[in-house]
Order: structure tokens, then sequence, then C-alpha cells
């Protein structure tokens, strides 16, 4: 019962914040909560240039006083003015707002070098989360025999595997190689396409890259954690390699491989890139498959039927509560896209403020415009701390006994293996929990860390991990840590 | 109660530890039903791209996903609100852009409930602390009301990292959750509202669809069916065909003021049974598009065949505070519920659903809203609490912004005067707008339309000549359709045509929201009748 490990979880954490708020006795004096991919929650700074935008917005009289620096003012004026009503109060089109949905599809051609990339293609949602199921209710059908199947990375977080579950299909699932960096492996979805003969009838692959909770193909020598930022760009930022829970990054090489092998077994593409933002892996460059796809030329170029999603969650912006994401489609039938529209019109639009949040982390403030220093000293901020976080977690975790930790190369997440003592896998199955749980439990009730247990994203059978979010502020990492290692040291004592 | 839910835990469970996680149990649906085979399929396209495309030579391949093998309940799904007649408008906006000529100089959208995009102004206090919760620095600054303060960083401090840009719980905040419950009780006169029973959702339709999820099963005969009323609103049947259950309409009696009659649902429940598996009856209360606002005694009479016949009830009270017909008030089904007396209280299940976009607030674009069940099984509540996980949190500034509409400035709060002020003068214009709207339209030969009671909307019924319908179905519409078609061409206004929301055989609407500010309303009015003049002409 996947789900339900965690909320057993999360509902003891907030009975024990109750408790500390009523003034109970507990070794610490609040719970940290690194078990999302959280970066505010998890003491993260929002950029002032983007939450300065939206309050103008939400409060048009910011426009016109001198509080906010001009660019913010005008980039809130011109947001208004593509608003019906000139409020944010009111619905957007289908697909978003019109001009959104342009410079979106200009921020990916940008991205991909020249890639051409359409405004039709591309629907604004909820969240990248709610464009997936969208896509995956089309290619779903729930009636057919046998059912429909989807090709799903394990690890994977589990809110796909159950929308897919609740959809009525089969996950048929491929593990990622821990040895290998988490890598994806072309022979591994071969075994696994097999696998499913019988089973079901795959229809689609969801691959993410970069991973969430895992990562890609590293040579050891390359696993020694190296701290340097090659680029400075944000959307193709190279930091380097460091704990995982999944942080791989796919390399050209692999992403062609995956569509070659989609094109030939007639797969659908689903490629949740949400992570693009956060790359952190030294040689590690975020490449989207959308523009492999398009440099591999035809007829791979103009069959391959791939959805792509990102998501203003991720990245340096972080910003999860507002609900915005999007998703290009590329390839798709005419006549299919006419459905997709249709779905999409049932759930009205998306929330006007996650729109305005993507078009502002697509089009941040520019060298030159009166809000750049600020943003550039926050950003650069936000990446000398993962920098920090990455190093720090992944020398912290590995020199506990019974840690072994991949690098993180990108996402927000590291998922350390943890070789767990048979006494307490023993104790473990005594009160009926994964061996993972009952960890994360014991670390939550004595040191109030919440984190998530491996076994909510799926792990090879008889591996234990855990997973939490590396997009810290840099003390929230350090009591993390501290945390982490007391708990850890005296958990093993207890179960040797 | 159980066996409502019997069949759905499974299906909804989650079965991690085998290899393949298969979701359900196996249907032995046979061969009749059976979805295209793949390889039959493949090979037809194939055959057919083949011989249309080829690059470089090489043969491309057939799409994976075609209209042949794509989840065929999509292919039932329709959205008259968001249909072929906005997308029209929208271009005939774009035609207006470039230059082209047309009798009129803007498209006036009245097709759908967006009270902002009709030049409503926001309320201001509202305004005020979320700009203050999107960027606390504000808090600083003196030209904020103090009331407006102490809610941001009352909502703040319930946020994670006190930021608006956290996920929430999935259920939704738990401080906004426990300031619902304390709304609904006050609403319902002190019955007891449990914060663990409301669910924060990406707008009122996010929670419906939900609700609906949760509750539709069965092959066959066997298929859930859902008992909707019509004319409805398009969300209802276009989430029911997404999600393959039975369509159980019932009529709402337009010669009574759009009311509904327990006999009529009656009749359309036993000739459902015959076919379907009727578990789930919706109500719209005030109605939409119809604007009917239901008396007590009617929602009594509706709640005892609730239980009589053993159904779910659905109440979508989205319009709640848009009531504004002389003796006319609106009452809750939880409240009128609960004052039948704990045989129904007890027993009866029940959701109810509210938002931000409709009432005095129009905030559409935020997606607020929440929805409160009632006495349903735990087991299923747990099921429902997985469900909504899967969209991980409703967006948060909505959260914040149900916060602020179920506990508004205080009589002895700065705020105060000026958002009662706000609150009352956009209640009034609708009100208003409601009189007047039906007074013009009813003036008009050929156009007979109902009080609008409540709610946002007009749906006049209208007469169209045999020649017209004739010259529809020529042009391959249905009645309704050309008729608002003609509208928006020629005089710019976009109507819904009652056809997407479903009207007894032989009889043909248009829904118009009441929306626009007085004086443009008086001209939409004017214009709508006059055409509808010329039109009658034409075609007599």
């Amino acid at each position: 019962m996947k789900q339900l490990e965690y909320v057993v979880l999360a509902r003891r954490a907030s009975q024990i914040m109750e408790e500390l708020r009523k003034g109970a006795r507990k070794p610490y004096s609040e719970v940290i909560d690194v078990s999302w991919g959280d970066p505010h929650r998890a003491g993260v700074k929002p950029l002032s240039f983007v939450r300065q935008v939206l309050a103008a917005c939400l409060y048009p009289e910011l426009v016109n006083s001198n509080k906010l620096p001009v660019d913010v003012r005008q980039r809130a004026q011109r947001l208004l003015g593509q608003c019906a009503g000139g409020s944010i109060g009111s619905y957007t089109a289908t697909a978003g707002i019109a001009e959104i949905v342009h410079r979106v599809s200009e921020f990916i051609t940008r991205r991909d070098g020249g890639a051409p990339s359409h405004p039709e293609n591309i629907f604004i949602s909820a969240g990248s989360q709610w464009a997936l199921q969208n896509i995956l209710k089309v290619l779903v059908n729930s009636k057919s025999s046998p059912k429909t199947g989807v090709l799903t990375p394990v690890p994977c977080h589990c809110t796909t595997t159950l929308s897919i579950m609740g959809l009525g299909a089969v996950v048929i699932p491929y593990y990622l190689s821990e040895e290998q960096g988490w890598e994806l492996q072309v022979e591994e979805l071969d075994r696994a396409l097999e696998s499913a003969k019988g089973v079901c009838n795959p229809v689609a692959l969801y691959v993410i890259n970069p991973g969430n909770p895992s990562g890609g193909k590293i040579s050891p020598e390359q696993r020694t954690p190296k701290y340097i930022f090659v680029s400075k760009n944000m959307y193709h930022m190279v930091v380097f390699h460091a704990m995982l829970p999944v942080g791989h990054i796919q390399r050209r090489k692999s992403i062609q491989e995956v569509i070659r092998f989609v094109s030939e077994k007639k797969l659908f593409l689903l490629a949740d890139e949400v992570y693009q933002g956060c790359v952190y892996g030294e040689k590690s460059e975020f490449i989207s498959y959308k523009r492999v796809l398009a440099e591999m030329g035809p007829p791979l170029s103009d069959t391959v039927e791939l959805a792509s999603f990102h998501s203003a969650s991720k990245g340096f912006m972080g910003e999860c509560g507002m609900r915005g994401g999007y998703v290009e489609l590329i390839n798709l039938d005419p006549d299919v896209m006419k459905y997709i529209y249709k779905l999409f019109s049932k759930d009205s639009c998306a929330p006007v403020l996650g729109q305005i949040a993507l078009d502002l982390m697509i089009n941040p403030p520019q060298p030159g415009d009166p809000s750049y220093p600020l943003y550039n000293v926050e950003t650069q901020n936000i990446r000398t701390m993962l920098v920090h976080n990455v190093k720090r977690a992944f020398e912290v975790v590995n020199s506990l006994p019974g840690f072994c930790c991949q690098p993180v190369e990108g996402g927000a997440f590291a998922f350390p293996r943890l070789h767990l003592p048979p006494k307490a896998i023993q104790k473990a199955k005594e009160v009926g929990l994964q061996p993972d749980t009952f960890y994360c439990i014991r670390l939550l009730e004595e040191a109030g860390v919440l984190i998530s247990p491996g076994c909510e994203y799926g792990q090879k059978e008889g591996t234990h991990h855990i997973r939490f979010c590396i997009m810290t502020s840099e003390v929230m990492m350090e009591e993390l840590l501290r945390r982490l290692t007391c708990f850890h040291t005296q958990f093993m004592k207890d179960f040797s | 109660m159980a066996e409502i839910y019997s069949d759905l835990i499974p299906r909804v469970c989650v079965h991690l530890s085998v290899f393949f996680y298969v979701s359900g149990p196996e249907s032995d649906i046979g061969g009749k039903r059976r979805a295209p085979d793949r390889t039959t399929t493949t090979t037809k396209i194939k055959k057919k791209k083949m011989s249309q495309q080829t690059v470089n030579g090489v043969p491309s391949r057939g799409k994976v996903l075609t209209l042949d093998n794509m989840n065929p309940n999509v292919k039932r799904v329709e959205y008259a609100v968001r249909g072929p007649i906005v997308q029209r408008a929208v271009q005939i906006e774009k035609e207006l852009k470039e230059g082209v000529k047309k009798p009129f100089s803007e498209v006036i959208k009245a097709n759908i409930g967006d009270a902002h995009a009709m030049g409503q102004k926001p309320i201001t206090f509202l305004r005020q602390v979320l700009a203050l919760c999107s960027y606390p620095e504000l808090l600083e600054d003196n030209k904020f009301p103090e009331d407006a303060k102490k809610r941001a960083k009352r909502i703040l401090q319930a946020c994670g990292g006190h930021s608006i840009g956290a996920y929430s719980a999935s259920q939704g905040i738990e401080c906004v959750r426990q300031d619902v419950a304390r709304y609904i009780e006050k609403r319902d006169g002190g019955i007891s509202s449990n914060p663990d029973n409301i669910y924060l959702s990406t707008g009122a339709s996010d929670a419906i669809v939900t609700m609906l999820k949760l509750l539709v099963c069965g092959e066959g005969r066997d298929r859930t069916g859902v008992m909707i009323s019509i004319p409805q609103y398009p969300l209802y049947s276009a989430a029911l065909a997404d999600l393959g259950a039975v369509q159980v309409s019932y009529y709402l009696d337009e010669d009574k003021c759009w009311s509904l009659d327990v006999a009529e649902l009656r009749r359309s429940l036993n000739a459902a049974r015959q076919h379907c598996n009727p578990r789930v009856l919706c109500i719209i209360n005030p109605g939409n598009p119809t604007g009917q606002v239901q008396s007590r005694q009617c929602i009594e009479d509706v709640i005892r065949f609730a239980k009589e016949e053993h159904l779910f009830l659905m109440a979508d009270e989205v319009y709640q505070d848009n009531v504004y017909a002389e003796g006319c008030k609106f009452h809750s089904f939880k409240k009128v519920l609960f004052e039948m007396g704990p045989e129904y209280s007890s027993t009866v299940e029940m959701a109810s659903f509210h938002s931000t976009s409709k009432c005095y607030m129009g905030e559409c674009g935020f997606r607020g809203g929440y929805m409160e069940i009632i006495n349903m099984d735990p087991e299923v509540k747990a099921q429902l609490t997985k469900l909504v996980s899967v969209r991980l949190c409703p967006p948060v500034p909505g959260q914040a912004l149900l916060d602020l509409v179920v506990n508004p400035p205080q009589p002895d709060e700065p705020s105060y005067t000026t958002f009662m002020k706000e609150r009352t003068v956009v209640l009034a214009d609708l009100a208003e707008k409601a009189r007047l709207t039906e007074q013009i339209f009813n003036k008009v030969p050929g156009i007979t339309c109902n009080p609008v009671q409540g709610a946002m909307y007009t749906f006049p019924r209208i007469t169209l000549s045999q020649k017209a319908i004739d010259k529809a179905k020529e042009e391959g519409q249905v009645p309704d359709m050309f008729y608002c078609m003609k509208l928006l061409e020629e005089e710019g206004i976009c109507l819904v045509p009652g056809s997407g929301f479903g009207q007894r055989e032989g009889t043909f609407h248009f829904r118009m929201t009441i929306l626009p500010p007085t004086e443009k309303l008086k001209v939409v009015l004017h214009k709508i009748s006059e055409f509808h003049l010329r039109f009658t002409q034409e075609f007599s």
C-alpha cells in the first residue's frame, strides 16, 4: 500500500508538530520536513522579482506605487493587460493566456537551439501532473482487454504510478540501474516490454529526466564530487554530481536510444522534464527530448509522438503552491488534438497566478533591468546553497555505516541506499511496516526529521532507500544532517 | 452505506507488492466491448499513411495514438461553454484586431460566468491580503490596513516555510479547512461541521469530478448511473462521459420556473434502473443555467427521495450568495438534512460544493473551492484522500482566497466598511441586472424568460420557425447553435446554445450571463431582441 506509507508518516508528523505547539518535551523543538520536493517549505526564500510581480498583479494599486522596481511594475501592467478585464481573477483561454503560451513556445525554441515550437501544441495546466493525467487519460482505454500498459521507471514518484493505476492501466516497471548512477538502460526497457507480453498492451513509455528520485551514467571516477559551475545559464546549468534520489541526467546518446526504442516499438513517449532547471552534475547538461528528437531528423522527428512536461514548481523558483505547469505535444494526430483540447477545456483553465509564475520563470530579468542585480544575487545564492547541500549530504551520508549514496546530478532529491541490519528488518516485520518506513518513523519520532521511505517510489526487492529534498537552506541541511547522523548512529547500535 | 462502496474500494486501491501494478478487478467484458485490436488498427493506419507520406523514400510509421485506439470515453466529452462558438468568438476578436470590418467593434462574451472579464472590480480586502502573502515585505507598508496584515500573517504562518509557494497538504491547509468548517456552522445556524470532512480543491469543478470518480464503477447494467438535471451545467455531462458513467436525465419544469419535481425524479430513476445502477443524484442550487432557487420544501423532498432510493447526493451550491428574487432564500442541503432529524442526518451520504469563482468575489482565475462530505464511510474517505493526493495540492493562493471568503472582515475591523460596501454593490447590481434581463426579454415576441431568481444566468426559450430549423439542418448545425452563431457573426455577442445544456426535445434556448455592466447589459439585451426579430422575419 504504497501511498499509505507516506500518509502514516505525514499524519504522525503533524501530530508531533501539534504536540510541540502544546509544549510537549522532545529532543527537538521543531520538525524538519524534507519529504517533499518543496524548496520554500525547506527554508529556501522565494525570488523577490517573482513575488513582486505577483503582488502587483494581485493588487494593481502597487503598479503605481514607487515601492516596487519599475521593471516589476511594467511587467505586471503588461500581464494585467493580457488578462480579460485586466484582472487575474478572470478565466483564461483553455490552454492559458495566449501571450504566455506564445512566450512558452519561444522559450522552448530558445532552449532547444532553434528547434521550432508551436503555441497551438502547448497547454498550460494546474501543475505538470495535471497535464500528465490528461494525456494519460487519452492514452489509456480502461475498457480494453488486455489493459493498457505504461512503461514506468523504478524508482518513480508515486503520484504518477497512482495516476496510471487510477485510470485503469497497468504499470510496467523498468528499473533504473543504481550501480550506474541510476542510468536508464535500453536493454532493461526491452526486458520490461517483453515481460508485459500477455499481460497488457503497452502504449507509452514514461521517462523522467533529470530523474526524480534518481540519475544517469557516471563512471566511478566521476563519482567523486566536484563542484564547478560551467554555465551561468539557469536552464543549462552544470553543477556537479552529488547524492541522489535519482538525480540522474540523461546523456544525448541515451536519449537517442530511447527515441529509437519507442519508434521501433510503437510507443508514445511521455517525457517528464520538470527538473530541467535543476542540474548540478559536472559534465551534466540538460538536453530536452524534443531537441534530440528534432536533431535526429526525419523520419523520426516527424513521427515519434512526444509529450514533454515542465513546471514552475522546480528550478530556482520553486513555486510549487502556485500550480503552474505545461505540456508540449509533438507529432500528435490533429484529430486527437481536438479531443485533448476538449479535455483541458473541461478544467476551465490553469490558476492564473501559476500561469504568471511560469511566465516569469522562463523570462527572468535580464542584465540591465533594474531587478536584475537582486535577481542575480538571489539565484547565485541558491546555486551556492545547492552546491553546498549536495556536497555535504553526499559526504555525510556516505560516511555513515550502512549508507551508500549515488552522486546527485540533478533533480531535487537525494535517494541514498540504506543497508539495514537484519535485526531492524525483523523488528519492522514485527510491527508490520516496510523496513525503510520503520526507519523513517523512528527518525521522525526520535529526531524530528520527516523524510520518505524508498518503498514509496519502488525499489529492487531487498533493497532499502530513503529520499530527502536537497533544495533546503544551508542551515536546515546542516541541522538535518546533524540529526540524521546522531539518530543513525544510535539506530545502528540498537539493532546491531 | 457500505454497499454503495463495496465495489469501489478495490478500484482505487493500490497493489504495490505485485510485479505488475494492476488496478482494479479484472473486468469480464468479453469480446463484445473490446477496444479495436491494436495490431490490425496500426496496420490499417500504416497502409493509409504509407500511401500518403514517405520521407526520403522511407515510409513513415503510423501514429501510436489515433482516433481509433484512443480512450473512447474522451470522444464523448463535450464542454459547451468553451465549445466551437467560443472558439469562433476568439477568432473574430483576432480578426477585429487585424482590422477586419465587422458590424460591431468588440465581441461581448456573455457565454461564461466570468465576472472580472466583464469589468467587475476585485474586492479590495481580498487582493490586499493576497498581495501581502505574495510579497511579505509589504507587511512593513503602512498603506495596508492592519486587519489585512493580520490575515496575511495568519495564512503565511499556516504555509510550509511561511510561503504560499510551498505545497500544502493535498486536502488543503489545515487552518483554512477549520475556517471553512466554522463558516459552514455559522451559515447553517450552528449545525456542526468537521474540518476533517472539508476538502479544498482547484475550483469546485475539480471537487465535483473527484467525487464522481470515486462513485462511478461497475460494468454493463451494473454501471453507475448519475442523475443530473436537464438543463444542466455541461461539466457534469462532460465528466460523466469521461468516466464512462451513465447519464440519467431528469427534467426541470420550465413552466414552473424551472422547479424540480420529485415525481419526475422518480420517473427518471425507474426508467434508468432498466439499464444501469443509479447511485448518485446531482442538484445545482441556485440553478445553472436556469437560475431557479429551490424552496426548503423541495430540498426536503429531494433528501427524502435520496434516502428512500439509496442515492448519494451531490449538492452544487456555488451560487449560494447569488439569490435575488423577492421571497427566495438559499437553504443549504446540509442544513435541511440536519433539521430533518437523525433518521436522515446520520444516514444520507452527501457532498456539498462551493467556490471562490462566483458570488460577490467572482475570482475565477484563482481556482479556489471546497467540498464538504457528510456521512461518508471512513474507508472510502481514506480512498478519497488518496485520490486527491494525485494532484498534489490545490493552488495555494486559491486556498488563501477561500480563507478570506469564509472569514471576511468583522464589524470591529478597519476593512469592514469598505468590504461590505463593495460586496453589497456587486450583489445589488446583479439583482438589478437579473430583473432587467427578465423584463426586457419577456417583451420580445418569441422569447420567453423565467425570472432569474439566483445564480448568474438567464436561460430564455426561443421560438424558431420550421424554416429556420430546416436552414440549420442544411448547414449541419443544431437549430440553437445556428441561431447563436448567426448572432455572434452579426452582433458580436457570444452566447451558449441551449443544446449544450440539454433541453426538452423540440424546444430551443440559449444561456446568457447577466454579468455585463448594467449599461452594457441593456445594449446587449436590446441587440439580442432586435436580432431575434430580424431572425424571425428572415425565416418566416
